[in-house]
């Protein structure tokens, strides 16, 4: 690991200012993912800005009837909320298909929809790969690509969002709000919070140089079954093959979006008007312009059978 | 891990300040106290070292184990603050005034605690280079099992009861290469029993 040096400041303006003050500066929560990517050289911050004395821990009701999740809130203590287990279900569901236990107590909400992806060859420095280092190329497109990207990909780059939280999250309608180092406060929706990769892979999100996640806001809770499931190569504690996150309707109405098929979480709005027609029928729509590698064209019908296996449980 | 020099700042690592300056190949110090298992620590320190290096390399508290040192393997699981975190995965300057309990700390030989004495009853273990990990582990999932907090193996989200599906399932960022699962539940399953009973 390359030496840093480190701030704790008291308050997210402070962090913000400092952040953009500070060349090669990098918030950090947890750590769990910026810490393993820095034993790696993968990231290799001058300084770090550590954000738990900012006192964003709290879950708050918002006047609209929704709830507002400070950035700091444990990806446990989110699960384990009373209002989001009976009112976003399909929110804890997803946390608790994520990590372990230990990283799950140690893991924070902002930090969580920043984790960055865990395609091997962005770990492996000795690799070409655009989002690690841009311009030196992707040596997942003829790699081992199994875990990877179907949809939305580019040439630049086929790596996927790991994140399980963050697919719940898209179809809650959460909105990410931030603060920078001017004290200019911002509220992105997550549509347009996670980028595709285009051109420009090493850019994950939206978020601006030194910009502050300050907390996330979820809309008043949505009626119907709160599913969340996930595919993976083994039981618990892995990454997700495929995941599906659906609020269904006793009409058979409702919203759906995937985990491990993109570069962000993959949901489009007008394939979810074929719900009641059944999963075939919002597959394709869901997966149209998909681009699979040899190694991973599988996930394809997986998803469409994933998705099938969500309705009957929303139906049940 | 680099040595203190006349190269390197100081700094006391409470909220507001910070440790400066440098950056570039020169290591930076800084100072942090805490709490490790009933005893207050002071120490300066590498800004680079995880809590699970400051345990191990300078408090030798080595019961904590430095497995894949990337957060898969669980063998370094410490209580801080009485939640169990992955050890390696954190900066011990992070923890300025926590709490934090190692397995040197839930017991010693001829007072051992109950997770302890239950693991050697059950043969909880074979090489055990896991142990320690798996041990207080064990000890923070019964506690968050009574606390209410669900797991991806809960059925009704609003109900959280033990069983042994929980208990695997909770215990899946604690790997055993040698396979001592089923004697690991069997610990668990009776400390669980004697605190009910």
């Amino acid at each position: 690991m390359k030496p840093f040096t480190y701030e704790r400041p008291g308050t997210p303006a402070e962090a913000a200012a400092a952040a953009a003050s500070t060349p090669g500066a990098r918030f950090i929560a947890g750590g769990t993912n910026l810490l393993d990517l820095m034993k790696l050289q993968v990231e290799t911050p001058a300084h770090l800005v550590d954000v738990n004395g900012l006192g964003l821990d709290g879950i708050e009701p918002t006047p609209e009837g929704g709830l507002r999740i400070g950035a700091l809130v444990s990806n446990t203590d989110l699960a384990a909320d009373a209002r989001v287990r009976k009112d976003y279900a399909v929110l804890s569901r997803a946390l608790l298909a994520g990590a372990s236990g230990q990283l799950r107590n140690r893991a924070t909400t902002a930090g969580n929809l920043l984790q960055r992806t865990r395609c091997p060859y962005f770990y492996d420095t000795a690799q070409p790969c655009n989002k690690r280092r841009p311009g030196s190329g992707c040596a997942a497109l003829d790699g081992v690509s199994r875990q990877l990207a179907v949809v939305g990909s580019s040439e630049a780059c086929i790596a996927t969002n790991p994140s399980d939280m963050a697919v719940a999250m898209r179809i809650l309608d959460a909105t990410v709000e931030t603060v920078d180092a001017e004290g200019t406060r911002r509220r992105i929706g997550m549509a347009d919070f996670h980028r595709l990769p285009d051109e420009r892979p090493e850019l994950d999100t939206t978020l601006r140089p030194g910009e502050l996640v300050t907390a996330v806001t979820l809309p008043k809770p949505l009626g119907g079954a709160h599913v969340y499931r996930k595919v993976r190569d083994r039981a618990s504690y892995a990454f997700a093959l495929v995941s599906v996150a659906a609020v269904v309707r006793p009409d058979g109405t409702g919203r759906v979006a995937f985990g491990g098929l993109a570069h962000k979480p993959w949901r489009v709005e007008a394939a979810e008007a074929d719900l009641p027609r059944g999963a075939r029928a919002v597959a394709e729509g869901v997966l149209a312009g998909a681009r699979p590698t040899h190694e991973n064209a599988f996930k394809l019908k997986l998803a469409e059978r994933t998705l099938g296996a969500v309705l009957h449980q929303a139906r049940a | 891990m680099a040595c203190a020099s006349a190269a390197t700042a100081m700094a006391a690592m409470p909220t507001g300040t910070s440790a400066r300056p440098a950056g570039g190949e020169q290591p930076v110090m800084a100072k942090v106290g805490l709490t490790v298992n009933g005893e207050r620590r002071e120490l300066e320190l590498d800004t680079r070292t995880s809590l699970l290096d400051a345990a191990r390399e300078h408090l030798h508290l080595t019961g904590s184990k430095k497995g894949c040192d990337h957060g898969r393997c669980g063998a370094c699981t410490m209580l801080v603050d009485g939640r169990r975190i992955n050890a390696c995965l954190t900066l011990a300057v992070m923890y300025q005034g926590s709490e934090i309990t190692t397995i040197e700390g839930l017991g010693q030989p001829g007072d051992l605690h109950p997770m302890q004495a239950a693991f050697i009853r059950h043969d909880g273990f074979q090489c055990g280079f896991c142990t320690p990990g798996q041990i207080c582990s064990s000890v923070a999932v019964l506690r968050e099992i009574e606390a209410g907090i669900p797991s991806h193996a809960t059925a009704d989200l609003g109900k959280v009861a033990f069983s042994e599906d929980e208990v695997r399932e909770r215990m899946s960022g604690n790997i055993c290469r040698c396979g001592a699962y089923p004697n690991i539940v069997a610990a668990i399953r009776e400390v669980h029993e004697g605190a009910r009973g």
